[in-house]
């Protein structure tokens, strides 16, 4: 190979590679995370704790399996409980990730580059944790292959004219479209490990991971052009989403699920909640792993703000349902609606609303936006709230229905905590083991922010 | 200027001395984005078509700058949303509209409506999978090797890194002019790309198709067992991997329990209940019991007051009878049916008594009776109360009725204008 450096005289009096620093710092900033040789201590607190909890959930599954669903504090009357509840909280988490990285691309809020990688993730393993309890509430899950439409013995297709069923493509769809964009906004940046890896064994693993990427222009032309396109596909796919998870209720017959208003008000839910949990990751992540410089103040309080604007929507959302539950004059959606606020399960009730409503409003002060602490409490607050709402809409509407007779109550038992446990102990695995292996930062993306991006242009 | 990584450092250490084939092309580097889209102004309008530009980041501008073509992937993605939304369509309307018809609440067979958000999603995932693998292939990746990858140069084109390659197939290539290009266009460093002349080199290791062979063959094993379980009988039970609730603890009928005292699982009716329907109040109707005079239960001897006695009872007597009770009775009623005769010419013995003989029981008997013993049976004759309903028992009696009388019959019976025609 020979080498025949020419340096040019005309560029001796400008200092060369000043603008290439700034771009040297974002990938060390971004890679020393999965290049230091030891992640710190309280990685491996946080894993071992995340495992734990993990297998908690692996037991609580396997034990529901083998002895039905009778383990979980499920009844005749309240055939959906907290695995419904749980496969919906997890959905919505899901979709703030989708929301970062399209939605804020789509508008070009370019402080999304930041936190868009680890948002996505945050979709992928929420969905991979909310897709286990549609599965496993079947009862018998080893025939869960029979959703998917094929020729078979029985010489039965699925019922397509079923919410249940636009469920399955429509998680399906959504989680192979989550994974398909993650991993190609991170092929680049997969390179980038790859041409800095050390160790035969991760040079092979980035560099299969990376596709031979070469950042060409060329290159680079199509690949803009396909996350535009992602971008713009994923958007319709995340509203259509959890409207199709709101179908599974809305078009039931039963009082308080019969409405109209739940598209769009589980949609707001799920954005509110999605970014709760982006904001319980994201803040301690960043001190941890010291991203300060790279996730700014700016950016976690632009993501307040959109909690507060969401908090608003849903709070909109519980008036509506109860206008229209004394406007319509049907007594039975009103009896719901009262036996929500009033009845036994009350204390659900208003933990939803002092949750969702009341407590993000503290956001509009700055300087709850500012301090970690306190975002993160009224983070989690925010997430305790959001499942409590889907509790409360599965819960109390399923208990007193129509027939008196029927009424009953509902309390978890072990194996219904332990399997909600192991959902977030897998949840928070991944996300761990993202964190340790995987480019944590859209670190291309981050570049082409940058001032620098444009040095030397002509304009 | 320090442009060294740390890591560049242990990737310099690699031979230099490395063998070098046929030229591949140029590489040179440049500090900033704007530079870098400057140069690849030069060398467009210089005339050169086979020549690349890399960087960390996309960089803006560069597509005009090169003349790069947009890309036809919207157009592809289209036509793969376009599919996805027929497919999707086709697919709910094969399996539920016409391979297998499923009526849903009386609601039309094929209705739309119901069918959106499948299809918005059969849309959504094709034109994801045009967009993902549309890139990629127009992309020519992954691609395993690429002669630039040989320059410890190229490595930093993911970092901060701006490069522009220029191919020696290129019409206008020559060494030393498009070196000199590049120079002028204001490279910090310009660079020749050998290709390397070992020819393991472009080639895959043996050992990987070995590993994806395995791994290929391997996978099929679980395949192969389905399809020889398919295939073949045991006698074997299954494993019960998954209980499927095949062993519940629960009492099934006609079996033993011990908890019980006498051992049996069936508890058989509670006394003093009836199931529903099965009151059958009216006795006579029902039972064939008349409590006229003193009150106490007697045969009925006319036919019940709620049967309405007319031919077309006659004849629903006639064909239930030749159903149920000819076979051994006779289509005369004289017991010469099938069965009788069939068993005696075997040399056996089979009574089925004579139902229109005149001194007979029959005869005699109260049609209350009669409908009792169509409907408990007698002696061998087994009841036929599971069998026959109790309008079509009484029709029965009344057309044994009618036998008896037909089979009876005298000149008397005969109509006064018609005796002389018989004798």
């Amino acid at each position: 190979m020979s080498t025949d450096v020419l340096s040019s005289d005309s560029h001796e009096e400008r200092k060369i590679g000043a603008t290439r620093e700034v771009f040297r710092q974002v990938t060390r900033d971004v890679a020393w995370v999965a290049e230091s040789p030891k992640p710190p201590k309280a990685w491996y607190a946080a894993l071992a704790v995340s495992v734990s909890a993990l297998l908690l959930g692996v037991y609580c599954v396997t034990v529901l399996f083998q002895r039905g669903i009778g383990v979980w504090g499920n009844s005749n009357t309240v055939g959906w409980a907290w695995d419904i509840t749980n496969f919906v909280f997890w959905i919505g988490i899901g979709h703030a990730g989708t929301l970062i990285s399209a939605v804020l691309f789509l508008t070009r809020q370019s402080w999304r580059t930041s936190i868009n990688r680890a948002a996505e993730a945050m979709t992928i393993f929420a969905v991979s944790a909310a897709g286990i309890f549609p599965i496993i509430h079947t009862g018998r899950p080893w025939f869960a292959w029979w959703m998917i439409p094929h020729p078979n013995d029985m010489g039965m297709w699925p019922q397509f004219r079923s919410p249940l069923m636009w469920d399955v493509f429509a998680i399906s769809t959504y989680a192979i479209t989550s994974i398909l964009f993650w991993f190609m906004g991170m092929v680049p940046d997969l390179a980038t490990f790859r041409d800095r890896s050390t160790s035969k064994i991760k040079q092979a693993i980035y560099g299969i991971l990376a596709l031979g990427w070469r950042g060409s222009a060329r290159q680079w032309h199509r690949y803009e052009r396909a996350y535009l396109i992602l971008a713009a596909l994923s958007t319709p796919l995340v509203f259509s989403v959890h409207s199709v998870v709101s179908f599974d209720f809305a078009t039931s017959q039963l009082p308080g699920w019969h409405t109209t208003i739940f598209p769009p008000y589980f949609v707001a839910g799920a954005i509110f909640s999605g970014f709760a949990m982006v904001l319980t990751l994201m803040v301690p992540a960043r001190y941890l792993f010291n991203l300060k410089h790279i996730i700014k103040d700016s950016h976690i309080e632009a993501m307040c703000k959109i909690i507060i604007a969401t908090g608003l929507m849903v709070g909109l959302a519980y008036g509506i349902e109860f206008f229209i539950a004394g406007y319509s004059g049907n007594l039975y959606e009103q009896f719901t609606f009262i036996n929500r606020m009033f009845g036994p399960y009350w204390w659900a009730y208003f933990a939803m609303v002092s949750c969702n409503v009341l407590i993000p409003q503290f956001f509009w002060f700055k300087k709850c936006r500012t301090n970690p602490y306190i975002i993160i409490i009224l983070c989690i607050f925010v997430n305790i709230g959001m499942w409590f709402e889907r509790f409360v809409i599965i819960g109390t509407s399923l208990v007193r229905s129509f027939l008196p007779s029927s009424w009953a109550m509902y309390s978890p038992t072990f194996y219904d905590i332990g399997t909600f446990i192991g959902s977030f102990g897998l949840f928070l695995t991944m996300f761990l083991l993202f964190f340790r292996y995987l480019p944590v930062i859209a670190i291309a993306e981050v570049k082409g922010v940058q001032p620098e991006a444009h040095a030397g242009k002509a304009h | 200027m320090d442009k060294h990584n740390p890591h560049d450092e242990t990737a310099h250490s690699e031979p230099a001395e490395q063998p070098n084939g046929e030229l591949y092309g140029v590489l040179a580097e440049f500090d900033t984005p704007g530079e870098l889209i400057e140069a690849a102004r030069k060398v467009r309008d210089a005339g050169y078509t086979e020549f690349d530009c890399y960087s960390p980041f996309p960089v803006h501008g560069i597509d005009e700058a090169m003349g790069i073509k947009r890309t036809i992937l919207p157009l592809l993605v289209f036509g793969g949303g376009f599919t996805g939304l027929l497919l999707g369509l086709l697919l709910q309307w094969w399996t539920n509209a016409y391979d297998w018809p499923w009526l849903i609440s009386g609601k039309p067979i094929w209705s739309l409506p119901a069918n959106i958000p499948i299809g918005f999603e059969t849309t959504i995932l094709l034109s994801v999978f045009t967009t993902f693998f549309g890139m990629w292939i127009l992309n020519r990746l992954p691609q395993v090797w690429h002669p630039f990858f040989r320059l410890d140069r190229f490595a930093r084109v993911t970092d901060d890194a701006f490069l522009l390659g220029i191919e020696a197939r290129d019409g206008k290539f020559k060494a030393e002019s498009t070196s000199e290009l590049l120079k002028n266009a204001g490279a910090i460093a310009v660079e020749s790309c050998y290709l390397d002349p070992r020819p393991e080199s472009r080639t895959v290791p043996k050992w990987i198709y070995a590993v994806i062979i395995t791994t290929g063959v391997m996978a099929l094993i679980p395949f192969a067992i389905i399809a020889k379980a398919r295939a073949s009988t045991s006698s074997e039970p299954h494993y019960h991997i998954f209980g499927d609730m095949d062993f519940q603890p629960k009492v099934k009928s006609d079996a033993t329990f011990e908890l019980f005292g006498d051992s049996r699982g069936n508890r058989g009716v509670i006394a003093g209940t009836l199931a529903r329907g099965s009151l059958n109040a009216d006795d006579t109707f029902y039972r064939g019991l008349s409590r006229a005079g003193d009150g106490n239960p007697s045969w009925l001897a006319e036919l019940p007051a709620s049967l309405e006695v007319d031919m077309k009872l006659l004849e629903r007597g006639r064909e239930r009878y030749d159903i149920y009770c000819a076979p051994c009775h006779g289509y005369d009623g004289r017991g010469e049916g099938a069965i009788p005769r069939r068993v005696k010419t075997l040399g056996g013995v089979w009574l089925a008594r004579n139902l229109v003989d005149p001194q007979g029981a029959v005869a005699k008997m109260p049609n209350g009776q009669l409908f009792n013993t169509i409907s408990n049976g007698f002696n061998t004759m087994m009841g036929y109360a599971a069998q026959i309903p109790h309008r079509d028992r009484w029709a029965i009696v009344l057309y044994v009725r009618a036998l008896q009388r037909a089979q009876n019959a005298g000149p008397q019976d005969v109509p006064a204008d018609c005796r002389n025609e018989v004798r």
